[in-house]
């Protein structure tokens, strides 16, 4: 039996998303092959065959998938899927936007955001925000899952010696075409990624303030994240959020500022190592769940945190 | 045009859910239901389309127990013209519920279906994907903005990295994420004016659907709780603590 991976890139690389998924179809057993569609992206097929533990890299390399719009990269990977155990993509904005277009044209039933793999068909999935965990078991022929990145450690990026294939495109698509993106760049590590996180939640007051967070962030190489009340407040954009309906992380530490705590954003945090809180109420539930509670003002406790770690 | 919302009926995202001793699923027997709160989000943009003079008609659909009737009530009472329930006592899974939605369009004819991007119960963020595949339609997912053309319209979409712009041939069928509005409150003589407006009662026989879950659920778990931590007294604390005990920074 064989798995298939579909592999988040940008034409030259491969994005680590891709290797907590490959982590994921390793935990399911058999070979596993790597998909790599896109426009122009020989360069990303070649860094997915040095990957460990890969021993096939199929290339779709063709005009129609630039920007990897869902219309034209799900009739690819369609095309690619029949005979595979399972199909797996990281559960980001990329595999949650293409792979039940992918399930649909199969008729088959998506497994989203699987956050362990039992074998035997049978997959955990948090449900309820988190609060409840699912075990299931699929029936079908090929399973098309989603993998929840944080809960599987990436494989390693280097090491493997996958032979590459070349498969033809599926054709042009006129239904939908991308215009633009902003993207906001940053020195700091990304937020799915880093070992360390420092939120901040609707007691941060403003954007400005977070200026605070991200002085802390630099002496500690972290990424800076955000509740959503934070974000609807128009405080951060969008990219920032961490919770249900935002990025799920899970790093070695995180620290949650002025933030109380909602089950929604507890859904994308609680899995870290270690916990940190500082908020002023000292009944915020985010102390519930947090290792170390410092019931203070931010606006104190913050430029001290800074300062202390010198 | 018409406009499509499918709303769905879950336990309100203010109640702390408790997993069944048996480990069938999660308690919604005396529980507060509401709409799913995407699916509100869907249906506060679709009235906004039709105060803008972009929509003529707004149908709600909801896939559920007798009881999802309330559901719709809630989007009828927020602006919808009439409803549709197609009744299913249990589980239905996205591809099901998409297939319905498929023969409820292909009756229809909207020009564009508005889904929240998940539903808070599952949270599986399929259905609006697999919908518009089966309809070979184009699909604008996690849009926090939506301008509405001549014959296409322009979608901003929240992506890992930011935002993304892209447009889409109508009709389309596009997921909505939290930032596109804030859904109003229905007012009370609107409340009034829904329960005159007609909802059609359908099964997923009068589809030739088969709603039977493809999944087997196996059991459903209580995550292991976080141990209770301490609360420390000063900043110079926390950080010897971060340092000496959890180890988690240098």
């Amino acid at each position: 039996m064989s798995n298939l991976v579909i592999a988040e890139h940008d034409g030259a690389e491969i994005k680590p998303h891709t290797l907590n998924t490959i982590a994921a179809a390793k935990a399911a057993g058999g070979d596993i092959h790597v998909a790599v569609i896109g426009s122009g992206c020989q360069a990303a097929a070649d860094a997915a065959a040095k990957i460990a533990g890969v021993s096939k890299v199929l290339l779709v390399d063709s005009a129609e998938y630039e920007n990897q719009m869902a219309e034209a990269v799900a009739p690819a990977i369609v095309k690619l899927a029949d005979g595979y155990s399972a199909v797996f993509a990281p559960a980001n904005t990329f595999g949650k936007n293409v792979m039940p277009r992918v399930a649909a044209l199969m008729d088959i039933q998506q497994l989203s955001e699987v956050s362990a793999v039992l074998g035997d068909k049978t997959f955990e999935r948090p449900i309820y925000a988190g609060n409840a965990i699912a075990t299931v078991k699929s029936a079908e022929a090929t399973d098309i899952v989603t993998v929840r990145m944080t809960s599987f450690e990436p494989v390693e990026a280097e090491g493997g010696a996958a032979s590459i294939e070349t498969v033809s495109g599926t054709g042009a698509q006129d239904l939908s075409s991308f215009v633009g993106q902003s993207v906001v760049s940053s020195d700091r590590p990304e937020l799915t990624s880093a070992k360390i996180v420092i939120s901040g939640g609707r007691g941060m007051q403003n954007g400005e303030n977070f200026g605070m967070l991200e002085k802390v962030a630099d002496k500690l190489g972290a990424a800076v994240g955000a509740s959503r009340a934070a974000v609807d407040a128009g405080f951060v954009p969008n990219d920032y959020q961490v919770g249900q309906t935002g990025k799920v992380v899970a790093p070695d530490l995180y620290i949650a500022v002025g933030i109380s705590g909602a089950i929604q954003h507890l859904a994308g945090m609680k899995d870290s190592k270690v916990i940190v809180a500082i908020n002023k109420d000292d009944e915020a539930p985010i102390f519930q769940v947090a290792d170390y509670g410092l019931v203070a003002d931010l606006f104190d406790a913050v430029p001290a945190l800074e300062k202390e770690l010198g | 045009m018409k406009v499509l919302v499918p709303v769905k009926r879950v336990v309100d995202y203010n109640v702390k859910i408790r997993v069944k001793a048996d480990q069938t699923g999660v308690e919604t027997a005396n529980v507060k239901m509401s709409m799913n709160p995407f699916d509100e989000i869907a249906v506060e943009q679709a009235v906004r389309m039709k105060e803008a003079g972009q929509a003529d008609e707004i149908i709600a659909v909801s896939i559920g127990p007798q009881q999802s009737q309330e559901t719709i009530r809630t989007a009828l009472a927020m602006g919808a013209d009439r409803g549709i329930l197609v009744q299913h006592d249990g589980e239905i899974q996205p591809l099901a519920v998409a297939k319905l939605l498929k023969a409820i369009v292909d009756a229809e004819g909207p020009g564009i279906v508005l889904c929240g991007k998940q539903a808070i119960d599952d949270d599986a963020n399929q259905t609006a994907q697999m919908l518009s595949a089966l309809l070979g339609w184009s699909q604008a997912t996690f849009v926090s903005k939506l301008e509405i053309g001549d014959g296409e319209a322009t979608a901003t979409r929240e992506v890992d990295g930011g935002l993304e712009t892209i447009k889409v041939k109508l009709p389309a069928v596009c997921s909505v994420d939290l930032r596109l509005n804030e859904p109003r409150y229905a007012s009370l003589p609107n409340i009034m004016k829904a329960k005159k407006k007609p909802i059609d009662m359908k099964t997923p026989a009068d589809f030739g659907v088969d709603p039977t879950p493809r999944l087997t659920t196996l059991k459903v778990v209580e995550p292991p709780p976080r141990q209770a931590g301490v609360k420390v007294a000063d900043v110079a604390e926390l950080v010897s603590k971060l340092r000496n005990e959890a180890k988690v920074i240098s």
